[in-house]
C-alpha cells in the first residue's frame, strides 16, 4: 500500500518586546544566567502580572500579515503544570480565545532548478495566540540547572491546518513564515536563540483516503534543516510500522539530531490535565476596530507579493528576486537605488551579485550586515550612472566597487583621484591606434584575412597605454576604420 | 482622648505628634512595651523587627523637626498580617513552606505607607495562607482572642484583629477573601474594612483568591480607618486588576452627617442560627439608625444560599493554582526526604503545608480538572454572575445593607477546628460581598454578657467607601465600642 503525509506544525516565535511580557524586566539572550529576573519572573509571593501592549500590538500586527481573524476579545488562561521550567508552576497562555484565529501563509516549493519559479500554495493557520516563554532547563550528571533568563518573554504560538504534505512543503512554510515575521519587525527569528522553535504533528494514511491517522508530535526540532530532517525519519518510521503491521500510537517523541532518530517521550495516557482556567489576575483585552485599522496601515509588502512585483513591474528575472526577496535590507537597498539611477535591471545586478559578495566576506565575524556597511543606495546608484554615461567602463566599475564598499568613498570621487575616466578623445586614440598596427604587422594581417579574434591584441595595446581608460567601444571603430573594414 | 500613647487611636497620636507632645520614637517604644506586656497572651505577633521599626521612628522624628512632615500619618505605627510583603522582612503566610523566605520587595500598599512616613512594623499572625476563620490554622500556633483568651479571635486576620484590641498597634492591615478582615474585627471589637475589589492594589499580597482579595484597615474607630484606608489606595499600574480612580477624601466624608438614608435588611441574614445576644446588639444598632431619621426595609438577596457553595469552588480553585509556586524549588521548604524531582513536589508540599491548605488545593485542583471544569467552576462563575446582579438590584432600593457581621460571637478554641463546614459558616454574612466585589465593614456594636464583643456588617455601593465611612461612622462616633480596652 501507498501512504501519503500529513503534516501541522506549531510554531513558537518570541516576539521582539523591549520587556518581558508581564513585567519591566528587559528581554535578552546570553546574560549571566538569572539576571533578567524580578518577583514577577520568580513568582515570589504577591508578584502580578501586568500585560505589555506591545506584546498584544505586535500580535495582532501578525494576524493581519497572515490574514487571520482578530479577536474582538482576548482573554488569558493558566496552563497548570509542575515542573521548573515555569517558576509559578503554570504558564500565562490563551485556551479558548486566543488574538488571532484562521489565515494562511503563502508557500513556494522549489522549481525544477534554482533559476526557476515553483508552485506557490497557501497552508492554512488553526490559531495564533500569546504565551508567556518558560525558562531553560540544564541537565548535568546529578543536577539540573534553571536558567529564568527566557523566562516571561512574550511567545507567539503559531498553530496550523494539518495542511503540509511533505518534508519539502515544511521547509518552505517555515521559511516563508519566518520571512514574513522578519518583515513586519515581529522578532529576528534566529533558531540558534530560541526566538523560532518548531514542533510538528506528523502522521500518514492510505493514498486516496480522507481521515487523518493517527498523529504523532516530534519535539526538539531546533533547526529548520532539524525540522525537515526529523519530519522525514518520522514518516519513515511510521511507513514502516503500518508495513510490518503495526499500529501508531499516539504519542509524543522527541528528534535526536546527532543519531537522526526519533524516541518516544510519553504517550497519550501520560498526558498532562493542564487545568486550564482565566487568570484572574489579567483583564480581558477587547480589541477595537480603530486599534485594527490602524495597525492595519502599517502591514508591510509581503515578500512574495513584493517578488511579483519587482518581476512584473521591474523586469526582474526571478533568479535575481529569489535572491533579493528574502532579506527585506536588501529589498530597501535595491529599490532606492534603483529609484535613483533608474536602472532596476542593472541596480539588481550589482546588488545580488556585488553588494552581497563583499557583505558575505567582510566583517569581523566574515560576515557583514548590511546595517554597518558603510555602502549606500546612493553610491551604487552614482556607480551605476558612470557606466551608464560612458565615464567609466564596467571593468573599472567592478575593480572600484570594494573600495567603495570599505570606505565609503563617493565612485566619482575615487574615479577622478585615481584618474580612472574613460578616454573618449578620438585623436589621442588614432595616435594609439596608428601605432598599435605599425608595432603589430602580424596581428593587422591576420585580422585582414578573416581571423576576427586578432583585433583583440590590437585592442589590448590601446588599453594597456591608456591604462584602461581607453573607451573600448570607440577604440573598435577607430581600428577597424583604419584596417578598412 | 486617653493618656497612655498606645492606646490612643491613629488620629489621636497624629495630633500628639504634629503639637509635640509626643514623638514618633515614644510612640514606637510605647508600643514595644505593650508588645512586650501582652503579646505572650495575645500571640498577634509572628515577628517583630523593633530595631527596624524604632530607626523608622527616629527617622519620621528627623523629618518632623526639619519641618518636613509627610502628613498624618507621619510616625504612626502600622502593623501588616504576615501574607503582605515588606522588602528585608521575613513572610511566612504562618506556613512551614515558607519559614525561612524574606521578601526582597515592598508590596504597594507598604510603599504607600512608607511615603506617607508610616511606620512599618511586624507581622502579624494569620490562619495560614489566609485559609480559616479562627486563627488556629497558623503553622506557628494560634492567636487568642484578647476578650477571653480561650476564644479564638476569627479569622484569618486573627494576629491584624487581636493587635488593635490588645493595643499592640493602633492600626493594622489584614486581607479579606471570604470575610478575613470582618469577622475578626468583629469577634475582637474592632473596626474592620474590605474596600472594593480593585480599591487597593494587591500588588505584593500573598495570593488566596485572586479574584476575591483586598487588603484593608483595622482600627479602634471608622475615622481611622477611613485615614488607613486613605494612605493604602489607588490605583496602581502593578496590578492589572486595580481600579484607575481618583480617591476621595474620606476623612473629610465622616465629617459629613449622611442626610436621609435608606437602609436594607436582607431577609435571608436574619434567618434561623444568629446568636440571640448578637440579634439583640445587631437589632439595636439598626434601632440607632430608625432613630436618626433613616428608613430601614426589609429587601432580599434571593442568591445567599449559593454564596457558600461558589465561594468554596472559587476560591479553592484560584487557590490551587495560585499555591502551585511553592514547590520545594527555589524559595520554600524543600523536604530531605525527596528521591527525585517528583517527590521533590510532593514532600516539601506535604511537609510545608498545613491540612485546611491541602485540603483546599485538592478541592480546587478537583473543580478546575478536566470533565468537571463545566460542572464546579463555570457554574459557580455564573452563579457569582447572579449573586452580583441580586446586589445591583437591592443598590437600587437602598443605600446601604445591615446584616451581623458573624452569626456569633467568638467561639472557644478548637471548637470548630474538627469540622470544616461549621468553620466555613461562620462567614456566612461576609461571603457574599466578596463574590460580588463590594465594600463593607464591621463596627462593634456592643458586648455580649460574658464581655464578647459584637459586629454590625454594612455593606456600601462599589466604590462608595465615602459613603460606607459616612454611614458606618455615624454610629461609631456616638457609641464608640472599639475605644474599650480588655483587661489584659
Amino acid at each position: 500500500m501507498e501512504y501519503e503525509t500529513v503534516i501541522g506544525l506549531e510554531v513558537h516565535v518570541q516576539v521582539d518586546t523591549n520587556s518581558k511580557m508581564f513585567t519591566r524586566v528587559a528581554r535578552g539572550f546570553g546574560e549571566p544566567p538569572n539576571t533578567l529576573t524580578d518577583p514577577v519572573v520568580l513568582g515570589l509571593p504577591g508578584a502580578l502580572p501586568v500585560m505589555n501592549f506591545e506584546a498584544i500590538e505586535k500580535s495582532i500586527r501578525v494576524g493581519l500579515l497572515l490574514g487571520c481573524d482578530i479577536a474582538k476579545v482576548c482573554k488569558w488562561d493558566r496552563k497548570n503544570y509542575f515542573y521548573p521550567d515555569m517558576p509559578k508552576n503554570y504558564q500565562i497562555s490563551q485556551f479558548d480565545q486566543p488574538i488571532c484565529e484562521n489565515g494562511q501563509v503563502e508557500i513556494e516549493l522549489p522549481g525544477e532548478n534554482p533559476a526557476v519559479m515553483g508552485k506557490h500554495r497557501r497552508v492554512r493557520l488553526t490559531r495564533i495566540h500569546l504565551e508567556e516563554d518558560v525558562g531553560k532547563l540544564t541537565h548535568t550528571e546529578h543536577d539540573s540547572l534553571v536558567d529564568y533568563n527566557r523566562a516571561g518573554t512574550a511567545l507567539l504560538e503559531i498553530v496550523s491546518e494539518p495542511d503540509l504534505f511533505s518534508p519539502e512543503e515544511v521547509f518552505a512554510y517555515l521559511n516563508s513564515l519566518r520571512n514574513s515575521l522578519v518583515y513586519a519587525g515581529i522578532s529576528d527569528c534566529d533558531m540558534e536563540k530560541g526566538q523560532l522553535r518548531c514542533d510538528a504533528n506528523v502522521s500518514i494514511r492510505p493514498v486516496g483516503t480522507e481521515t487523518l491517522g493517527t498523529k504523532v508530535e516530534l519535539k526538539n526540532l531546533n533547526t529548520i534543516s532539524g525540522v525537515r530532517n526529523g519530519v522525514e525519519y518520522e514518516i519513515k518510521r511510521q511507513t514502516s510500522v503500518l508495513l510490518e503491521g503495526g499500529t501508531i500510537v499516539q504519542e509524543t517523541r522527541r528528534w535526536n539530531p546527532e543519531q537522526r532518530y526519533t524516541t518516544a517521550m510519553r504517550t497519550k495516557e501520560m498526558a498532562h490535565d493542564y487545568r486550564y482556567f482565566p487568570d484572574p489576575d489579567l483583564m480581558p483585552v477587547r480589541v477595537e476596530d480603530e486599534w485594527i485599522e490602524r495597525l492595519k496601515k502599517d502591514v508591510p509588502e509581503m515578500p512574495f507579493d513584493k517578488q511579483r512585483r519587482y518581476q512584473d513591474e521591474d523586469g526582474l528575472p526571478y533568479s535575481v528576486t529569489s535572491a533579493l526577496c528574502p532579506d527585506k535590507l536588501l529589498c530597501e537597498f535595491y529599490e532606492e537605488t534603483a529609484r535613483l539611477c533608474a536602472q532596476p535591471k542593472k541596480a539588481a545586478n550589482w546588488v545580488v551579485n556585488d553588494l552581497l559578495r563583499e557583505l558575505s566576506t567582510a566583517g569581523e565575524n566574515g560576515s557583514l550586515s548590511l546595517e554597518d556597511a558603510k555602502i549606500t543606495p546612493a553610491h551604487l546608484a552614482e556607480l551605476v550612472t558612470l557606466v551608464e554615461d560612458g565615464s567609466i567602463s564596467s571593468n573599472i566599475a567592478k575593480e572600484i566597487f570594494p573600495e567603495v564598499f570599505s570606505t565609503g568613498k563617493m565612485p566619482a570621487d575615487i574615479v577622478e583621484e585615481k584618474g580612472l575616466r574613460q578616454t573618449s578623445d578620438s585623436g589621442e586614440l588614432e595616435t594609439l591606434c596608428e601605432q598599435a598596427i605599425e608595432n603589430d604587422p602580424d596581428a593587422t594581417e591576420k585580422f585582414r584575412s578573416g581571423k576576427e579574434g586578432a583585433i583583440n591584441a590590437l585592442k589590448g595595446y590601446v588599453m594597456k597605454a591608456t591604462r584602461g581608460q581607453a573607451n573600448p567601444k570607440v577604440v573598435d571603430e577607430i581600428l577597424r576604420k583604419k584596417l578598412g573594414t | 482622648m486617653s493618656d497612655t500613647l498606645h492606646e490612643m487611636t491613629a488620629a489621636e497620636l497624629g495630633e500628639a505628634l504634629a503639637t509635640g507632645k509626643a514623638s514618633a520614637v515614644e510612640i514606637a517604644r510605647s508600643f514595644i512595651d505593650r508588645a512586650e506586656a501582652v503579646d505572650g497572651k495575645v500571640h498577634a505577633f509572628l515577628h517583630r523587627d523593633d530595631e527596624d521599626f524604632l530607626a523608622q521612628a527616629h527617622a519620621s522624628d528627623e523629618r518632623r523637626s526639619k519641618g518636613e512632615s509627610l502628613g498624618p500619618m507621619d510616625g504612626v505605627p502600622v502593623a501588616v498580617k504576615d501574607v503582605i510583603s515588606v522588602k528585608g522582612q521575613p513572610l511566612t503566610a504562618a506556613s512551614r513552606i515558607l519559614e525561612n523566605y524574606v521578601s526582597p520587595y515592598d508590596a504597594t500598599v507598604v510603599v504607600k505607607l512608607k511615603r506617607a512616613g508610616a511606620l512599618v512594623w511586624g507581622r502579624l499572625n494569620l490562619d495560614e495562607f489566609a485559609m480559616g476563620s479562627s486563627t488556629e490554622n497558623s503553622a506557628y500556633g494560634a492567636t487568642n482572642n484578647p476578650w477571653d483568651l480561650a476564644c479564638v479571635p476569627g479569622g484569618s486576620s486573627g494576629g491584624s484583629a487581636a493587635a488593635v484590641a490588645a493595643r499592640e498597634a493602633p492600626l493594622t492591615l489584614g486581607s479579606d477573601t471570604g470575610g478575613s478582615i470582618r469577622q475578626p474585627a468583629a469577634l475582637c471589637g474592632v473596626v474592620g474594612m474590605k474596600p472594593t475589589y480593585g480599591m487597593v492594589s494587591r500588588y505584593g499580597l500573598a495570593a488566596f483568591a485572586s479574584s476575591l482579595d483586598q487588603i484593608g484597615p483595622f482600627s479602634q474607630t471608622v475615622e481611622d480607618a477611613a485615614l488607613l484606608l486613605q494612605t493604602i489606595s489607588g490605583h496602581d499600574p502593578l496590578d492589572s486588576t486595580s481600579y484607575p480612580s481618583e480617591v476621595p477624601d474620606y476623612r473629610q466624608a465622616i465629617a459629613e452627617k449622611p442626610g436621609p438614608l435608606k437602609l436594607g435588611l436582607p431577609k435571608e441574614f436574619f434567618g434561623e442560627g444568629i446568636d440571640a445576644e448578637v440579634r439583640q446588639l445587631v437589632d439595636e444598632a439598626i434601632q440607632f439608625y430608625r432613630n436618626e431619621g433613616h428608613e430601614v426595609v426589609e429587601i432580599s438577596l434571593p442568591m445567599t444560599d449559593l454564596s457558600i457553595p461558589v465561594y468554596y469552588l472559587i476560591a479553592t480553585a484560584e487557590a490551587s493554582s495560585n499555591l502551585a509556586r511553592y514547590d520545594g524549588i527555589r524559595y520554600t521548604h524543600r523536604s530531605d526526604r525527596a528521591e527525585n524531582a517528583i517527590d521533590v513536589y510532593a514532600k516539601s508540599r506535604g511537609e510545608g503545608f498545613g491540612e485546611e491548605v491541602k485540603r483546599r488545593c485538592i478541592l480546587g485542583a478537583y473543580a478546575l480538572s478536566s470533565g468537571y471544569y463545566d460542572a464546579y467552576y463555570l457554574k459557580a462563575q455564573k452563579t457569582r454572575t447572579l449573586i452580583r446582579r441580586d446586589f445591583e438590584k437591592a443598590f437600587e432600593q437602598v443605600d446601604a445593607i445591615l446584616t451581623p457581621t458573624s452569626p456569633t460571637p467568638a467561639f472557644r478554641q478548637g471548637e470548630r477546628s474538627e469540622d470544616p463546614i461549621a468553620m466555613y459558616l461562620s462567614d456566612v454574612f461576609t461571603i457574599s460581598t466578596n463574590l460580588a466585589g463590594l465594600p463593607a465593614l464591621s463596627v462593634p456594636c456592643g458586648f455580649t454578657g460574658v464581655g464578647l464583643p459584637v459586629g454590625l456588617h454594612i455593606i456600601g455601593q462599589a466604590f462608595k467607601e465615602a459613603d460606607l465611612f459616612r454611614v458606618a461612622h455615624a454610629y461609631d462616633a456616638v457609641h464608640s465600642f472599639g475605644r474599650k480596652v480588655p483587661k489584659l
